[in-house]
């Protein structure tokens, strides 16, 4: 793919441009769980929220560029996502090539850039990119090939119905023409009314493990990355921001740092300090000689954090309330659980390269949110939104920790005063001081059996920081008018319907440093504190936590398919409530997005050292656009949650966050990782569910439950360690 | 300082501080952009090259101790245009998710299967050693077999 775009840069000035006007559809999902409040409007918005699938929000009224053909007959779609990691390039292409009868070899998906295409005003999150897309994807492709078809037959001076599609060739009776070939010279696009899709069985791509498109070049480590992107003659920068939470600075002194080698000026900013040099490691060189006096007002510790963010503390919202509550003076079983802050930990550190010259900026990076970053750099610079073009690249890892690159606009202001290109980069040390933490989180679990061994009662109380509230993407007054921090209530409530008094309710408190977006939200611990529960009600009890969990659900749609992956994934992993040799089994189930998932952990205990050997894992994604990728998901979310659940753990540490690198920020490794990951897909529905997030659901609680069996302890707290 | 070195079988003499990061030169003098920053402290592994065909994390290698030396990055692994048999192999797993970490992991591979041409699990767990954020390591020792059965083919 790498030499086919190159080749395409170098005949951007004779390549013909077709603008297509499309009306755009939307998706919506059903929303899990009931939302009890007075307001009718909130009730509606948080039942939407609560799932977390937008409608696409594309400008899709505007004339804007989705589709551009190379005269090499070659197909570029200008993404209004992008890709980072998912393979959504690759499910996008899957999609163009059946629906405009293209070869998956000529087409080319890339992140469209804020003057070539349209973007989505929701950024690249949420895992929605597919579920969004599809439908409005396979109708413009559709309207596309039509478009072409009608050319061909002016051209050709032959009817509609003569002429055929196969693989970017128009046939007809007297031979064939590319596609290329027949939009030559077109000016003015009349769209064709009712395009009609392609029946599911004239699909040769949608549903097909095809390989992901972006494969080769990231075996041969092409330079596809925002870090990778250069400008002629650019400098090197390095920001100096301030390290203990809530510091500013109080007297600085870089007299001797812009005496050192290849330092080029020191730009001081609002809070921070860049230092520009000819390379980035004399910039590092220098940031280490410049003095800084810092006003730190409270040295925060991992007790007050602790004792700041607990359930009964912060502002209470119900976010699911059927029938009575507990009340003090019942009997009933209680337990707390925790989670840590955590890092996102993106391979790619953040960067970006910019340059300012004639009154125009043009920024390269990563980021998931390329209009944002648009209107950053335009609001720092002054200037009109317009003039400022931001391109987005390849993310190495985004996990949300780029939905927020407000450094762009640092980079930009920086290279504005120097009058040359700025690429700037963090270091890890910064990436892991200035994240946007996954918030910790506390829980108190309630719950009772009935007579008849089912669950009478479940309450799940939890506190957590910041995770949607105060980000770009939920404005002040959509938080407001929610009530509640819908990020982290992503799993909270409780999704089984026989459950006659259920309730959630969230306690919510902005920490004193950034919380935000963590892949899957607060799915991963809140299914954590609910699923140990169960398991726990459930051997305590002597009742088969599998045969409670069913006892649990409803027989609605989407309980059924609740139903379906915990009944597939007990049978696929042969599941026990029996030890096996030295080792055990863990099940739990969740629903994140209209997507259920059911895992089963088998882990082993040998000489005090425990290891998830096998993960089982039924995940039902709806349609599966790309099976292998989904599966692909599935895999990943797995051991990221296994890192989440049994390694990882930022700290406070004189005041700061802590660890500030890889290694003693404890992840898992391969060494870590399960050999054997035997997933199984049920396509429930006839449409794309989003599908990064929600395997990350069960997994914590899964090897929790397996540790239970292993070792007679429920672990309340992650990371889960054996003392 | 002046330093000269043989990198992807091409000589390259370079005048810049000896302390440099090897990494730096790398990327930025010598415009390879395959060798990855991560961590800058030998920590993750997506800087991973072979010096004298030893896995090296070039973000903490000064670039003065490879004054002499041959070095091979991501770009030089496969001879003739061909797949490198570690990268042939990520690619019929479909190992990469993201990517960013995956050189550094093909390198260390190709590394170790010329120390030890047929691994079991414990030599990978102990020998590869890298950072994956995405979590392909499933996928990734499926690879790792499956390279070495096709080095040992080409031999």
């Amino acid at each position: 793919m790498s030499d086919k775009n190159k080749s395409v840069q170098k005949t951007s000035s004779s390549r013909r441009k077709f603008l297509v006007r499309g009306g755009l559809g939307s998706i919506g999902l059903l929303a899990l769980g009931s939302c009890v409040f007075i307001n009718p409007l909130r009730r509606s918005a948080l039942g939407l929220s609560e799932s977390l699938v937008l409608p696409y929000s594309g400008k899709g009224t505007d004339a804007n560029l989705w589709f551009e053909f190379t005269e090499e007959n070659t197909l570029i779609f200008h993404s209004p996502k992008v890709e980072m990691g998912q393979g959504t390039f690759t499910g996008f292409a899957q999609i163009i090539a059946d629906e405009l009868d293209l070869d998956m070899n000529s087409i080319i998906v890339q992140a469209a850039a804020t003057d070539t295409g349209i973007l989505d005003r929701f950024t690249t999150g949420g895992s929605l990119s597919i579920a969004q897309l599809y439908n409005p994807l396979r109708e413009m492709a559709a309207m596309m090939r039509q478009m072409i078809v009608n050319e061909a037959s002016k051209k050709l001076g032959m009817a509609v119905d003569q002429l055929r599609t196969r693989e970017g060739f128009i046939d007809h009776p007297n031979g064939s023409l590319s596609y290329a070939e027949a939009l030559a010279n077109v000016t003015e696009w009349k769209l064709p009314k009712n395009v009609a899709l392609k029946p599911s069985t004239a699909l040769k791509h949608i549903g097909k493990p095809i390989p992901r498109i972006d494969l080769h070049d990231k075996i041969v480590g092409a330079p596809i990355f925002g870090l990778d992107a250069e400008m002629e003659n650019m400098l090197h920068a390095t920001i100096i921001r301030p390290e203990h939470i809530g510091s500013s600075i109080k007297s600085i002194d870089f007299s001797e740092a812009g005496q050192m080698p290849g330092v080029v000026r020191v730009v001081e900013g609002k809070g921070w300090l860049g230092i520009v040099a000819e390379s980035f490691s004399q910039a590092l060189a220098a940031r280490s000689k410049v003095n800084i006096e810092w006003d730190i007002p409270k040295v925060w510790t991992e007790e007050d954090l602790r004792a700041y963010l607990k359930v009964g503390e912060g502002k209470q919202m119900i976010t699911q309330k059927v029938g009575a509550a507990l009340e003090d003076d019942d009997e009933f079983v209680s337990l707390s659980f925790s989670s840590p802050i955590g890092a996102h930990a993106q391979m790619e550190p953040n960067g970006a390269v910019a340059e300012v010259k004639d009154g125009k900026a043009t920024v390269i990076l990563s980021t998931q949110s390329i209009g944002a970053t648009q209107h950053s750099v335009a609001k720092a610079l002054g200037f009109k939104t317009k003039d400022v073009n931001v391109i987005g690249k390849y993310l190495g890892g985004g996990f949300g920790r780029r939905l927020d690159t407000s450094h762009a606009a640092e980079v930009a202001l920086i290279a504005r005063e120097i009058g040359r290109p700025v690429k700037f980069s963090f270091t890890r040390k910064e990436e892991f001081q200035n994240d946007m933490f996954r918030p910790p989180t506390h829980h108190i679990v309630k719950g009772r059996l009935n007579e008849q061994g089912g669950i009478a009662n479940l309450e799940h109380h939890y506190a957590s920081g910041d995770v949607a509230i105060n980000s770009l993407l939920m404005p002040p007054a959509m938080s407001k008018m929610l009530g509640t921090d819908v990020g982290a209530m992503r799993g909270a409530n409780i999704m089984y319907g026989n459950i006659a008094n259920r309730r959630a309710v969230q306690w919510h408190k902005t920490l004193p440093f950034a919380t935000s977006f963590w892949r899957s939200l607060g799915l991963l611990a809140n299914t954590f504190a609910i699923e140990s529960f169960i398991d726990e009600l459930a051997w305590n009890n002597q009742i088969d936590p599998i045969a409670l969990r069913l006892k649990s659900l409803g027989d609605d749609e989407t309980q059924t398919r609740i139903s379906k992956v915990i009944k597939l994934a007990a049978e696929k992993s042969n599941y026990t409530n029996e030890l096996i040799g030295n080792r055990a089994m863990g099940f739990a189930a969740s629903i994140d997005v209209g997507a259920p998932c059911a895992q089963v952990a088998e882990l082993s205990l040998t000489n005090g050292i425990v290891r998830v050997e096998k993960v089982t894992c039924v995940f039902d994604c709806g349609l599966a656009v790309n099976p292998d990728q989904v599966k692909a998901q599935c895999e990943g979310s797995i051991i990221m949650g296994i890192s989440a659940a049994m390694h990882e753990k930022m700290g406070l540490k004189d005041g700061r966050l802590f660890p500030i690198n890889y290694g003693s920020y404890d992840m898992a490794l391969m060494r870590h990782s399960p050999k054997e990951i035997d997933v199984h897909l049920i396509q429930g529905l006839d449409r794309p569910l989003p599908v990064g997030e929600p395997p990350l659901g069960p997994i914590g609680a899964a090897i929790g439950n397996a540790l239970r069996r292993l070792t007679g302890t429920r672990f309340t707290d992650l990371p889960m360690k054996l003392k | 300082m002046k330093i000269s070195f043989s990198i992807n079988g091409k000589s390259q003499v370079l005048e810049l501080d000896g302390n440099t990061p090897l990494l730096w030169a790398i990327r930025d003098v010598l415009d390879l952009k395959g060798t990855k920053f991560g961590c800058g402290k030998a920590a993750c592994g997506a800087c991973t090259i072979h010096v004298d065909g030893k896995a090296v994390r070039s973000c903490s290698f000064p670039v003065k101790m490879a004054d002499g030396k041959e070095i091979t990055t991501i770009e030089g692994l496969s001879k003739d245009g061909d797949l490198h048999p570690v990268q042939q192999a990520w690619k019929d797993e479909i190992v990469p998710q993201c990517g960013y970490c995956q050189p550094g992991f093909i390198m260390a591979t190709a590394a170790m299967l010329n120390e030890i041409p047929n691994p079991t699990d414990e030599d990978i767990d102990q020998n590869i050693i890298n950072i994956c954020r995405c979590g392909t390591y499933y996928r990734m020792r499926k690879a790792i077999h499956k390279a070495a059965k096709l080095q040992n083919l080409q031999k």
